[in-house]
């Protein structure tokens, strides 16, 4: 399934990101905050307008902020 | 007689994630002995302070922007790793480097500290908030850690100032340990997978107990960043602030013109009349002066949005605004420079630097002089107070207070129509993501707090004293030069008068006044100037600035028809004419070309709707 689609407080683990669908520079960001294969994750918290966007992450003890359009891209297997 | 040669000062750099408490570290470690300046050809903020090592040896300590990698995506990142590589011009790379990790965090602040260590620069790093992963459940073995990364570790609390004098210690002998002890720990360049792993396992070594956290931040955000409850929250934050900003600087700043009326008299008493008395009353005291009063409203601003910073807040503003933001194409890292332009735009341009997408960022300063700035409320409130009348509407709301909240209202809706607008034509590009670390929660340190109003008041009167003190004294000139002749009116002979004259064909179609125009003129400086301006144009003989007003509000009454005045206000909302905005735009964009840009569209927005104004209202028959 897509991070997207993962529901609110389930844990998940990342399999594979479509990095295609991604702008590079923020690719490289979201690698850098450590959002990339592998990583075991979880959903925060979802805005509340148009499409519950931005969504917050929490990956180890960080909690990030990304975009819908970064989830979807995502692919995550619920733990 | 030989001078003993003095050895260039050796070099340590805070480098780190952001979050990681850096700030706070170099605070601890220098204390109030900070220079903050710019990086040439940037501007980025370069902090750097002294630091006396238990040697005897003062040396500089640098801050560097936190950045996540060497691979940079911002301008902030692009500085780090250009000064960590010695790269700046007349910047030496750094001597020792200071790595600050948030020891809460070490899994992920890891990964950039080993690219830091693989540099194989004398290293030191520092295990910082200790008491906050206690306080987490978590203990740590800093030995281990050493051991794994082959530097020092100091475990580290800043603003309890735990570990200063271990830390201190340790960056003396960096040096020393690494000329020692070459290559203990090879390190190849390895790649980002790689580097993430090995600091899972680094992390996972260093970790002695986890036990279940109880994290106090977790709780906030359920509350502040609520679907429902986060935005209401936000949002009466908000409210209080500008209630704040309007009201409780009101005291301070009439203390400061009580102050700059008798700095004035006091010249007035002790020089003879003549151009040098002129000078120092009126472009001097007058128009820095002028300027310097909104100190009071800018400090107490700064103080929220520091608070909001650092208690970690401002991220969750932004996590909320963002839906917002990108309906018109800009992200929530855009709300922080917008709010802050509610009180001048020239900090509002220079926190857009945090801002990593360039489209994203210049979008963000060409709108942020339409947030209604606090310079065009006094000339908001003598317009208001002149031709609005001071009636109640649906017997509650004051109609005053209502048109001044319509003023502000349209400024934020100009600007959110105008970045959509710029979005698709000139700063046209792929829509901008919003990727933001949301830190912990933490009590702000009321000394880092002095620490950062401190620099900002600093700032803004180094600006008020060069940039802005240089407009004001051309202008003078302008008014002054030449001189009139018996019986002429000053305003009348000088060139700023025949410039105004020579404009007021222009304005003459959407209901401006000749001496309208005329205070468009120094109003280039500084917008409240136009106050003063039109005080002197109508020849009201006082220094004191609340009698101006008032005498003004009558002048002004009697002399504009209600749809001169509106006009007036409307301009006003776009009022393009502050050149210090100008020349900070011109300072972070580098160059003429969008700041120009800027000048033409705010010129065209506010002649077309102060001109629909004017002719709505006369069509009216207002």
């Amino acid at each position: 399934m897509k991070l997207e689609a993962l529901e609110r407080g389930k844990r998940a683990q990342i399999v594979a990101v479509n990095w295609d669908a991604i702008a590079p520079e923020e690719g490289k960001r979201l690698r850098a905050l450590g959002l990339d294969e592998g990583a075991r994750i979880a959903i925060a918290h979802r805005g509340i307008f148009g499409g519950r966007d931005p969504i917050a992450v929490i990956i180890g003890r960080m909690t990030i902020a990304i975009r819908r359009i970064h989830a979807a891209a995502m692919e995550v297997d619920p733990l | 007689m030989n001078a003993p040669v003095t050895a260039r000062l050796r070099r340590a750099a805070l480098v780190g994630n952001p979050n990681a408490g850096k700030s706070a570290l170099f605070n601890a470690l220098t204390g109030a002995r900070q220079k903050i300046a710019n990086y040439p050809g940037v501007t980025v903020e370069r902090k750097a302070g002294r630091l006396v090592l238990p040697s005897g040896e003062t040396v500089e300590l640098i801050d560097l922007p936190g950045s996540y990698s060497f691979d940079t995506t911002s301008p902030d990142e692009e500085v780090t790793r250009a000064m960590v590589h010695g790269e700046f011009a007349g910047e030496a790379a750094p001597d020792v480097m200071v790595v600050v990790l948030d020891a809460a965090n070490l899994e992920q602040h890891l990964v950039f500290a080993q690219e830091v260590i693989e540099l194989g620069r004398p290293t030191v790093v520092a295990l910082n908030m200790v008491d906050l992963a206690e306080r987490d459940g978590l203990t740590l073995d800093p030995d281990a850690l050493a051991q794994a990364l082959g530097t020092p570790v100091v475990p580290t609390v800043a603003v309890r100032r735990r570990g200063l004098v271990e830390l201190t210690n340790a960056i003396d002998q960096a040096e020393a340990r690494a000329a020692r002890e070459p290559d203990v720990h090879p390190r190849p360049h390895i790649t980002l997978p790689e580097r993430r792993l090995a600091a899972h396992n680094i992390a996972a070594a260093a970790i002695l107990s986890e036990s279940a956290t109880r994290r106090l931040h977790a709780g906030l955000d359920k509350i502040l960043l609520h679907p429902w409850l986060g935005p209401p929250i936000l949002f009466a934050l908000l409210f209080v602030i500008f209630q704040a900003v309007f009201a409780w600087a009101t005291p301070f700043a009439d203390g400061l013109e009580a102050l700059a009326g008798w700095l004035a008299e006091f010249v007035t008493d002790i020089l003879p009349a003549g151009l040098i008395r002129n000078f120092l009353t009126e472009a001097v005291i007058a128009g820095v002066g002028g300027v310097v009063v909104f100190l009071p409203q800018i400090i107490i601003l700064f103080a929220f949005i520091l608070v909001m910073e650092a208690t970690g807040y401002m991220a969750r503003a932004a996590f909320i605004m963002d839906r917002l933001m990108a309906s018109v194409g800009l992200s929530g890292r855009s709300f922080i420079p917008l709010l802050s332009s509610f009180a001048c735009a020239i900090p509002g341009i220079m926190a857009t630097r945090s801002i990593a997408d360039p489209k994203d960022r210049l979008t963000t300063i060409l709108i942020a002089p339409l947030m209604t700035c606090s310079a065009r409320l006094p000339v908001y409130g003598v317009v208001i107070a002149a031709v609005i009348p001071n009636s109640k509407v649906w017997g509650l709301i004051g109609l005053q207070g209502l048109v001044l909240f319509g003023l502000y209202i349209a400024g934020i809706v100009g600007a959110m129509v105008m970045a959509l607008v710029l979005r698709r034509s000139v700063t046209k590009g792929a829509a901008s993501g919003f990727i933001m670390e949301l830190p912990r929660y933490q009590m702000p340190r009321l000394r880092d707090l002095a620490i950062g109003l401190w620099q900002r008041a600093w700032v803004f009167l180094r600006r008020a004293g060069t940039i802005i003190f240089a407009a004001t004294v051309v202008l003078w000139l302008l008014l002054t030069f030449p001189q009139a002749e018996q019986g002429e009116s000053q305003l009348d002979a000088s060139f700023a008068g025949k410039i105004a004259s020579g404009l007021q064909v222009g304005f003459e179609p959407i209901g401006f006044n000749r001496e309208m125009t005329l205070a468009l003129v120094p109003a280039m400086a500084a917008r409240e100037v136009a106050v003063s301006s039109l005080a002197t144009t109508y020849a009201v003989d006082s220094d004191d600035d609340a009698k101006t007003e008032a005498a003004l509000r009558g002048q002004i009454a009697a002399r504009w028809g209600l749809p001169t005045a509106l006009a007036f206000l409307a301009w006003f909302v776009f009022a393009p004419q502050c050149l210090s905005t100008i020349a900070v735009a011109r300072r972070e964009t580098n160059g003429w070309k969008w700041p120009a840009f800027m000048l033409a569209y705010l010129f065209a927005l506010a002649y077309i709707f102060a001109g629909i104004t004017y002719w709505s209202a006369v069509a009216l028959g207002l």
